[in-house]
């Protein structure tokens, strides 16, 4: 009886949900890309999405950032339901992301990136910035401190005043995620963040997140194709295969199960 | 937060520079020594300045491409031109009746801005030019269309003259009021949302930034200048044609801003400048039947211009030429050097 008056955002073990995805469907023309897709996501978690490629992984992140509108099912953050929402304004309620194919402001600063992210979380409106109204000058100068801040704790900030676009791979990817952050999410969706990485670099990355994981304590669902990536550092996992759910669990279980193995490596 | 001299010439200098070129000319005409001709010369600069500034917003920092920038002067010119000659009698022929024109013609461009900036958010790039391409003519000929009795027809509209002494005053003011609208905007907080959806849409719109309330923005913002221009225009003739509106004057617009450097505000200018002078002395230097020649001429420095800013062969030459940084770095070193010596100068922060 006490499951009738359970808490749809509350898990068996008392942590709260912080993503939970019912039942999310995409069908474009006659191909369901995503079919029935179910996600709950613990807060503080690190939660592997997986699959080989084409199994609809990148376009689970679409639906849940607003890129595409699910032709069935909804999704709630923290509860709240946000299916159906633009995208900058489901990144305003708390979910970033990064994406698979870098992208950067390449024309703005490493700094103004970030500046960016930062939105308005600081008011200046339209009108004091035209006319230069003090609080312009004190909204920029606060724009910067933090943005320098938050550079700090991703190892940027000597680049602070250069292109994004003449900064090394890894540490564009890391600027991604640097702008993300900026943002002020609850929730970190990470598309491949070790695509292209050497293991340096790989081993860099695995450092940064699991440090912002502590600093900040937020919650990351994250794609990736790096087995030691995944392995090292997720707790829980969804397999996806043509575009449905193969397997889910906890990563060491999911990743022996033989539906899994054989789906990567055939038979 | 305190910044150093170097700073301040970096940010400031085309303000001083316009500053001086209008105290100059203002002086030489109420002495009387400056030629008519030279005044209609600023005068049209002036206008050409405006023009590019405003649409360097759109082309440049927005990233949308932009063919209708003469049809938002279309109308600023024939609205504001019409409420001024509706005022004269009223009001007389004075600085008050050209203020409500430029205000009337510059609202009634923004309100076309906000129309036209509604298909912006669907279209993107060579779809969005054609519109906009598509848009001008159509102002231009509904205004070529109309009873004669509205805007005169394919005669045109004869509009009040402002004295011609002082109406390069009024437009050089106009360009510092563009100008610091226009460079307030970029450097702050909405112009790096304004660049970074230039850069990269979908990022931005996963970063949070209204692209909506952005693009409409722009496209109103720049069409109210682009009005501003047009009843600037119109006072320098006795009569404004809708012919002279067609897509070819908002390709050579979209030519001073290309040639500029896209998004480069000072660039707009200096390019603006320099084609407008060509452009007049061109049509001065050449009597008779060698007026052909103009658009041969035209062209031919045009091609000059973009080889030279682009091939790869004249790199060096244009890196240690540079005009930038020859006028910028002699003046800032100059003042770093004294504020140096004066005390511990400030860090130069943004």
């Amino acid at each position: 009886m006490a499951d009738l008056k359970k808490n749809p955002f509350v898990a068996e073990d008392g942590r709260e949900i912080v993503l939970k995805a019912d039942h999310l469907c995409i069908q474009f023309g006659g191909l369901k890309a995503v079919d029935d897709v179910n996600l709950s996501i613990r807060r503080g978690e690190l939660y592997g999405l997986i699959g080989p490629n084409g199994a609809g992984k990148t376009t689970v992140f679409n639906l849940l950032t607003g890129v595409y509108k699910p032709t069935s099912g909804r999704f709630f953050l923290c509860g709240k339901d946000l299916t159906g929402k633009a995208p900058a304004e489901i990144n305003r309620c708390g979910i970033a992301r990064t994406f698979q194919n870098i992208r950067l402001f390449g024309n703005l600063t490493v700094a103004e990136n970030v500046m960016v992210g930062l939105g308005n979380q600081i008011p200046c409106s339209l009108f004091e910035s035209m006319f230069r109204l003090p609080r312009h000058f004190k909204a920029e100068a606060e724009y910067r401190k933090k943005a320098m801040e938050l550079l700090e704790v991703f190892h940027l900030a000597e680049y602070a005043d250069h292109l994004a676009q003449n900064l090394p791979y890894g540490k564009q990817r890391k600027l991604e995620i640097a702008r993300a952050m900026a943002t002020n999410p609850t929730l970190l969706l990470l598309d491949e963040p070790a695509a292209g990485m050497n293991p340096n670099e790989t081993q860099e990355l695995m450092d940064v997140i699991s440090f912002i994981r502590q600093r900040f304590g937020i919650t990351i669902l994250l794609i990736e194709h790096d087995m030691r990536l995944v392995s090292g550092i997720c707790e829980q996992l969804t397999v996806l295969n043509f575009g449905t759910e193969l397997a889910k669990g906890d990563t060491a279980s999911v990743l022996n199960d033989p539906n899994v193995i054989k789906a990567y490596i055939g038979e | 937060m305190r910044h150093s001299k170097s700073f301040y010439i970096k940010n400031y200098l085309n303000y001083a520079i316009i500053l001086v070129v209008l105290i100059v000319f203002t002086v030489l005409s109420l002495t009387g020594s400056a030629k008519l001709s030279t005044l209609l010369l600023l005068e049209k600069i002036a206008i050409s300045v405006i023009l590019s500034v405003s649409l360097c917003m759109v082309v440049g920092f927005l990233g949308e491409l932009s063919l209708g920038h003469a049809g938002f002067m279309c109308a600023g010119a024939f609205l504001g031109g019409k409420a001024s000659a509706l005022l004269e009698p009223v009001l007389g022929n004075g600085i008050l009746t050209l203020v409500i024109s430029m205000l009337v013609g510059g609202f009634i461009a923004a309100l076309f801005g906000v129309i036209i900036g509604l298909p912006a958010l669907r279209l993107r790039g060579d779809y969005l030019a054609i519109v906009t391409l598509a848009f001008g003519e159509i102002i231009r000929s509904l205004v070529m269309n109309a009873p004669t009795s509205w805007f005169g027809g394919t005669l045109g509209l004869p509009t009040p003259k402002f004295n011609s002494k002082y109406l390069f005053i009024v437009a050089f003011l106009m360009v510092l009021a563009c100008l610091a609208v226009t460079q307030n905007l970029i450097r702050s907080k909405h112009g790096r949302a304004i660049a970074s959806i230039r850069d990269n849409e979908i990022a931005a719109r996963a970063s949070g930034v209204d692209v909506t309330k952005y693009k409409l923005f722009v496209f109103t913002v720049s069409a109210f200048f682009a009005g501003i221009a047009g009843v600037l225009y119109s006072y320098t003739q006795t009569r404004v044609q809708s012919v002279n509106f067609d897509y070819n004057y908002s390709i050579e617009i979209l030519v001073m801003v290309v040639l500029g450097g896209l998004g480069s505000i000072n660039g707009s200018i200096i390019a603006a400048v320099l084609i407008t002078f060509l452009d007049v002395e061109l049509q001065t230097l050449l009597p008779g039947d060698l007026a052909v020649l103009q658009d041969l001429f035209y062209a031919l420095i045009l091609i000059v211009i973009v080889i030279y800013k682009n091939a790869p062969g004249l790199k060096s030459f244009r890196e240690r030429y540079n005009l930038r940084k020859l006028l910028i770095g002699r003046f800032a070193a100059a003042a770093d050097a004294q504020s140096s010596t004066d005390s511990v100068s400030g860090k130069e922060e943004e």
